[in-house]
């Protein structure tokens, strides 16, 4: 368990047994990302943001996917799915009433809760698809309003195309207190927005770096570099957060399919202290 | 003059810099605007300036045959736009356009060339100012190189 790390029971008697949930909803959110809306209304377990689910496709196979929709409205229960291998691909051609098998929810989660005994600011930093297991988080800061101080949302992507939820992000920007900056990889003449890597938005803000959490979530690549442009200007180690992805089979801590040195990605993460995570980021492979 | 000298050393890429350097450089700056989608400069136009960014965005691209113009990089505010007047054979290498209007300094090469040369105290400093930003410019390049959100199956 990571610490400082919020964490919620898994929803299931029987880890390993998956319910049967309907797909309610589907949303194109680019050309290769779909979010799907579950039917969950029945027994729903409830989850805390930053925790995954393991998605079930008949016929294909199972694979670990962050939830991305309100904590306050579990009975919809929301997954964002990138479609790039053999179970996410099914997964995001998947039509309203197709019914998927969900194991969980599992892992830690994100450390909202200590965020809001310090009442300090929040820093988000996401990339890529890595904004989705951070939605559940700006949804309840924004429910929470009056626990938290400033929310500033970082964003990268890799062309204006693959740019997630483009409403809630103009939407988000506009409640007090809320700063939203994105930049993209590379864009064609007609973007207006910025160009270059998401570290380059630290400049864009200005922030108490001793008085701010800060999380991060996307490639490994991109965690490690805003890990360390985070601690240059100053933010604690102690208060930087990760999100790790690594290769969950059972989601138990049974397998060790996900293992990373002394940790189980599945059980002790997904959401982890960054200073306990990064020094094992140079494991070319478990 | 007095004015421009204080805006110029309230510029981040000159904070610090010795009043009597500041001097100089003053003597070959100028307060430049451009509209949004004016370009400052083309490839292959003789490179003149850089240019200290005090408000707008402005964007670096390539023309790609087929493709059109591709954004490579934006230069924000508080950036610096522009080196290529310090290496021969003088040439910008990139398209720059003004995404949004844009304020900003210009340093004029070839007012500052000579006076690089004749004082190397000045020519370090700058130098070494310069250098600090093709640092972070080719960090930021490197990462964008991996193209890390590329979908990987």
């Amino acid at each position: 368990m990571a610490a400082g790390a919020d964490t919620a029971a898994a929803g299931a008697a029987d880890p390993m047994m998956p319910r049967f949930l309907r797909v309610r909803r589907t949303v194109r959110e680019t050309h290769d990302t779909v979010t799907l809306e579950l039917d969950d209304s029945i027994d729903a377990p409830g989850f805390a943001p930053g925790q995954f689910n393991m998605l079930y496709v008949f016929g294909a196979g199972e694979v670990a996917v962050s939830i991305s929709g309100p904590p306050a409205r579990p009975q919809n229960l929301v997954h964002t799915i990138r479609g790039v291998g053999a179970v996410t691909a099914p997964l995001v051609d998947a039509r309203r009433g197709s019914v998927l098998g969900v194991r969980g929810p599992y892992g830690s989660a994100w450390p909202l809760d200590e965020a809001a005994r310090a009442g300090c600011d929040l820093l988000l930093m996401a990339g890529g698809i890595g904004l989705a297991p951070l939605r559940p988080v700006i949804y309840e800061v924004l429910r929470r309003r009056r626990e938290f101080g400033n929310l500033i949302i970082l964003y990268g992507a890799r062309t204006p195309a693959d740019v997630l939820y483009r409403k809630e992000l103009a939407q988000w920007r506009t409640h007090p207190g809320v700063t939203v900056k994105m930049i993209v990889d590379h864009a064609a003449a007609g973007w207006s927005g910025r160009v270059g890597v998401i570290t380059d938005l630290l400049g864009a803000v200005e922030f108490d770096a001793a008085e701010t959490i800060a999380m991060t979530c996307g490639p490994e690549v991109m965690m490690r570099f805003s890990y360390r442009e985070l601690l240059r200007r100053g933010v604690p180690p102690e208060r930087v957060y990760m999100s790790m992805e690594r290769n969950m089979k059972c989601a138990v801590g049974l397998c060790g399919h996900c293992q990373l040195s002394p940790i189980f990605i599945c059980k002790d993460g997904p959401v982890l202290r960054a200073d306990r995570v990064d020094p094992l980021l140079g494991v070319r492979e478990l | 003059m007095e004015n421009l000298a204080r805006l110029l050393k309230e510029h981040p890429f000159l904070h610090g810099l010795e009043d009597r350097h500041l001097e100089f450089l003053t003597g070959c700056a100028s307060n430049v605007r451009y509209a949004a989608d004016e370009f400052l400069f083309r490839e292959g136009q003789e490179a003149g300036a850089s240019y200290l960014l005090r408000s707008g965005r402005i964007a670096l691209e390539i023309a790609i045959p087929g493709r059109g113009p591709v954004q490579v990089q934006t230069v924000e505010v508080g950036e610096v736009l522009g080196w290529s007047w310090l290496f021969a054979p003088y040439r910008w290498q990139f398209d720059a356009r003004a995404v949004e209007p844009v304020r900003a300094f210009a340093l004029d090469g070839n007012c500052l060339r000579p006076k690089c040369e004749a004082d190397h105290d000045l020519g370090y400093e700058l130098v070494k100012r310069f250098l600090y930003q093709v640092h972070l410019r080719l960090e930021r390049t490197r990462i964008q190189l991996l193209d890390i959100y590329r979908a990987q199956g």
